[in-house]
């Protein structure tokens, strides 16, 4: 492999070998086989020589910036410059030195210089009410700044589940009228990167996946790469094999939740999750949440903070059954309405009775 | 609306409304049915011990002498199905969760391969009692609509639950809503179908062996 | 007045009560009652499934009971009882069925099919859709006094008779006899000799007892007919000559049926509790035994199996005395398959052995008894209701069976010690 990224790898003490090893193993964490793993060496080594490094503008909506914060927690710092020196990050306001004017005409620039050929990352989600007045920036709606820096993107990467669904923002009672990226922008490929926040390497893979072959992984029905989301949690769980005999732990502190049970019946909602948490775990392979003896939230699927509540188990009823009492009290009154004609009824029947002769068995 | 907002209905208001028709189709036709009352029985009645209601509703879980072999799928087929589908509701982890979440009791489970054993044995019993209703001549001349209708309401859920846990055909959470939305479905025409025998059952099994046991028979 | 779709309805909706709005709702077309059908099984025809033969009174009664039902009505999906559908019914209700009550016995969900035919019939026969042969028996027993047609001076002569071949007098309308005994028109015509065996017996036991001139019969051709009104004219005249002559117990004889409407629904029809008991001859016969009245001599010799008169066992509960008495009187007594309880009917009870055009079906739903008796091989037939026996004998002979049908009064009592006047 040659060309200036290796160069600048070796000056940083990564070797060649370090490198493949790490296209390697990206490759195969998104199930891709190992000739792509070379190819991805090789595209990525070789991307700066020749032509600029593609532009990547990342803008930042009604988010948290966890998002950020995920993307810039990595395995090895120096794997993660690799990423920001095989692609030109022109705009991201968190990590951009630029502020104000300055800001605002990199975003032009890169926008007008690469235009149709740039990758639109954006997190957070678009505030619709009000006209879009609960998130401006430079006095612009999200609204507004969405769809102008959409039409000269080659691909939008909607990261984490706030651009991707809606997230916090979108939730009971949704007071700004939070939409997903994918409500606004109907005619450009998106990918939804989800979690609160995304997995790093999951954020990273994307990326390079784009870099190396210029188009979207395959994506599932909403939008998700399905090497990353193909799987649910509670499928690829360690603690699997207790939910299998039905041990669950059924507080946090209880015997069975120092054993490392089940926490199902906390709350625990990765049956329905898919994400790769179980697998790549977090900070580095350190630990994830149900390791931790917490439940998942769910947090890579739309409207988690709508789904009855992260510590009531599946299985149980979203919401309270409020109709019941009421359902009891007009079933009640309708029996007793309709006994009351029954009754009445039978009685005019009796009343009416006449007395059955031997003539009258003839008709 | 996309699967877990389609999860998350029918665990919250397709739960709420299905539990309220069912409650409330419940009491009304409890009402409707048994207010109708029963005269007093004025002949002398013949005294026999163990000779009651409350004996018939237990005894008629068994098969009158000499009948299983005359209705051999019926009885077997019939109890397997029942029983199965009690052992599943009654004793898989997550429905028992469901229910102490409702009523705060609960029991111990049993193990899940079992109960995932014992819907396979319940759903070949529906099959095969389905098989019998089409090919018996007294059952298919009986059949109407409703018993092929409750039959399915009968059948999905179990199935649906069963593909779920599974994993099979659609995709767990898709899978997982359908079979909520299938149980509400079941709950919503319980009351107002045949299926409210299983309410019923207990009364007119009361009925008739209060009625013969005046009479010093015990049925 | 006469009979009409409208009276019709009017006392089936009069006679629904709760029992019945919870059967039909309780049954799930399992069919296991036309398994317990003999006009089923012998036949293999679905419409004899005894649940089938209530489809009119089911839809009258959702029609007319459950919110639902209206609606539907109202808006044309469920549709109106018509007088040609009940006339259609007839054949399931009469001739297909002898209230023996083996569907109820079966029925898982506890549906109590006889009951709801027999309450069925209230409403064919006000309507006019009760059978020819019943209502010429019912027009019998009102105005004359029997089905049969059988009159008081008939009655006094078979009384002479009887008192000249077994030399004991049969008394009539004696005040303050322990029992009333009545008889059955079959008995009266046909078998004389069970009055023989009534005198002979009381002359052994030492009871006193009575025959009453105005409440000699006992069938109540009105019960089989289903009509409550008609049931209680006959009734009344045995209420009325008991309470007259103030005896303790009024026996019911060899009959079925009329043990029924005289021990289960007599009081219901007349409104008010009796003041006497009412008793089957054998359950008579029963506590004398176990009271140790009867002195016997001798067994039947030949092999004897016993048939189970419906009303009797399965419907009145009387099921083990005539176990007790065969076995007093009889070292060969093998019982048959399904004997006691779940015995099956003869095929002639509830008024169809009245129903001319209803004798090929009952013919062929004999074979059942038939085969019961291929099983068991008896010399002879021991039963306790005279319509059972002629039915019987009417079936055996159609199948070329030379087998005698005995009643279990007259063997009794061929077989007590001779004591003394």
């Amino acid at each position: 492999m040659q060309g200036p990224l290796i160069e600048s790898l070796a000056r940083q003490g990564v070797s060649r070998r370090t490198f493949s090893k790490y296209c390697a193993t990206l490759a195969s964490m998104m199930a891709l086989s190992p000739v792509a793993g070379q190819a991805m060496a090789s595209a990525l080594a070789a991307a700066p020589a020749a032509t600029r490094r593609p532009s990547v503008i990342w803008l930042p909506f009604q988010e948290c910036t966890g998002c950020t914060e995920s993307i810039t927690r990595s395995h090895s710092p120096t794997i993660e410059g690799m990423i920001f020196d095989m692609v030109s990050l022109d705009y991201q306001e968190t990590l951009m030195a630029a502020a104000g004017f300055q800001a605002e005409e990199a975003l032009h620039t890169a926008m007008k210089e690469n235009q149709g050929k740039y990758l639109l990352i954006v997190d957070g989600s678009v505030p619709l009410a009000l006209e879009g007045a609960y998130s401006c920036i430079a006095g612009r709606t999200n609204l507004e700044l969405l769809k102008e820096a959409s039409r000269g993107a080659a691909a939008i990467v909607a990261m984490g589940s706030c651009a991707a669904f809606g997230g916090l923002p979108h939730a009971n009672p949704n007071p700004t009228g939070a939409v997903a990226v994918s409500d606004i922008i109907k005619d450009r490929p998106i990918v939804n990167v989800p979690g609160c926040p995304p997995i790093p390497v999951v954020m990273t893979g994307v990326l390079a996946h784009f870099i190396t072959f210029g188009s979207l992984p395959e994506l599932d029905a909403l939008g998700r790469p399905k090497a990353f989301y193909g799987e649910t949690i509670h499928d690829r769980c360690y603690r699997r094999p207790f939910y299998d005999q039905g041990k669950f732990a059924k507080t946090f502190d209880d015997e069975g939740a120092r054993n490392g049970w089940c926490l199902f019946e906390l709350g625990c909602k990765g049956p329905v999750t898919y994400n790769s948490c179980a697998t790549t775990k977090w900070n580095a392979g350190t630990s994830w949440p149900v390791e931790s003896g917490h439940g998942c939230l769910g947090c890579s699927e739309p409207d988690f903070w709508d789904a009855g509540g992260f510590y009531r188990a599946l299985s149980v009823p979203a919401g309270p059954l409020q109709m019941v009492g009421a359902a009891a009290a007009v079933g009640v009154a309708t029996g007793a309405a309709v006994s009351f004609l029954n009754r009445a009824k039978k009685r005019a029947a009796k009343a009416g009775h006449e007395t059955t002769t031997l003539a009258d068995l003839e008709k | 609306m996309n699967e877990m907002q389609l999860l998350t209905w029918v665990r919250g208001p397709g739960l709420n409304l299905a539990v309220g028709i069912f409650v409330l189709g419940v009491l009304w036709r409890l009402f409707e049915i048994y207010s109708l009352g029963r005269k007093k029985d004025l002949s002398a009645p013949r005294a026999l011990p163990g000779a009651s209601g409350w004996r018939t509703i237990f005894r008629r879980t068994l098969p009158a002498e000499g009948m299983l072999k005359k209705a051999p799928v019926t009885y077997i087929a019939g109890a397997i199905f029942h029983i199965g589908l009690a052992i599943v509701v009654f004793l898989f982890a997550p429905h028992i969760k469901l229910i102490q979440s409702l009523f705060g009791i609960s029991w111990p489970a049993l193990p899940s391969q079992f109960v995932d054993l014992i819907t396979i044995v319940t759903l070949v019993a529906l099959l095969v009692l389905l098989a019998d209703r089409i090919m018996n001549p007294v059952k298919r001349f009986l059949s109407t609509f409703e018993d092929w209708f409750t039959w399915t309401l009968t059948f999905l859920p179990v199935l649906t639950g069963w593909l779920a846990v599974r994993h099979l055909l659609l995709p767990y959470t898709t899978m997982l809503a359908l079979h909520i939305l299938c149980v509400e479905l079941l709950l919503v025409f319980l009351p107002f179908t045949k299926l409210f025998h299983a309410f019923t059952v207990f009364g007119s099994r009361w009925f008739i062996g209060a009625i013969n046991g005046h009479k010093g028979v015990a049925v | 007045m006469t009979a009409s779709l409208e009276k019709g309805v009017r006392v089936l909706k009069e006679v629904i009560d709760a029992p019945i709005a919870s059967y039909f709702n309780s049954c799930v077309h399992c069919g296991l009652c036309a398994e317990a059908c003999l006009f089923y099984t012998e036949t293999g025809n679905p419409k004899y499934t005894p649940i089938h033969k209530l489809e009119p009174m089911r839809r009258l009664y959702e029609q007319e009971y459950t919110l639902l039902g209206r609606l539907k009505k109202t808006v044309g999906l469920s549709k109106p009882v018509t007088d040609a559908e009940l006339g259609e019914w007839q054949e399931l209700v009469y001739n297909s069925c002898t209230l023996c009550g083996r569907c109820s016995a079966v029925c898982p969900v506890g549906n109590d099919v006889v009951y709801m035919v027999r309450k069925f019939r209230e409403g064919m026969s006000a309507s006019g859709n009760a059978p020819e042969g019943i209502k010429g028996a019912a027009n019998r027993t009102i105005t004359i006094g029997s089905p049969m047609g059988v009159k008081l001076p008939a009655v006094k002569a078979q009384m002479k008779h009887v008192e000249k071949d077994f030399g004991i007098p049969i008394p009539m309308d004696v005040e303050g006899a322990e029992y009333m005994v009545m008889l059955s028109s079959m008995e009266i015509m046909n078998f004389p000799e069970y009055l023989g065996a009534i005198a002979k017996i009381m002359q052994h036991v030492g009871k006193t007892w009575t025959l009453c001139s105005t409440a000699f019969e006992a069938t109540n051709a009105g019960m089989q007919i289903g009509n409550s009104d008609l049931a209680r004219v006959i009734v009344s005249r045995i209420v009325e000559g008991a309470e007259k002559l103030k005896v303790k117990t009024v026996i019911s004889p060899e009959c079925g049926h009329a043990y029924t409407a005289l021990r289960w629904e007599g009081a219901n029809l007349v409104g008010r509790p009796f003041t006497f008991k009412v008793q089957h001859i054998v359950e008579v016969l029963g506590e004398f035994q176990e009271l140790g009245l009867l002195k016997t001599e001798g067994f039947e010799k030949v092999r004897l199996t016993f048939h189970d008169p419906c009303q009797l066992a399965r419907r009145g509960g009387v099921i083990q005395p005539q176990r007790n008495l065969l076995n007093m009187v009889a070292k060969n007594f093998v019982e048959m398959p399904d004997a006691g309880y779940m015995n099956w009917c003869c095929g002639g009870g509830g008024g169809a052995s009245a129903i001319e055009e209803g004798e090929a079906l009952r013919l062929e739903a004999f074979k059942v008894k038939k085969s019961q008796f291929e099983t068991v091989k008896p010399d002879r037939v021991v039963t306790a209701c005279a319509n059972c026996r002629i039915v019987l004998e009417e079936g055996l002979e159609h199948y070329q069976m030379d087998l005698p049908v005995v009643g279990l009064t007259e063997m009794v009592a061929d077989h007590l010690v001779a004591k003394g006047a």
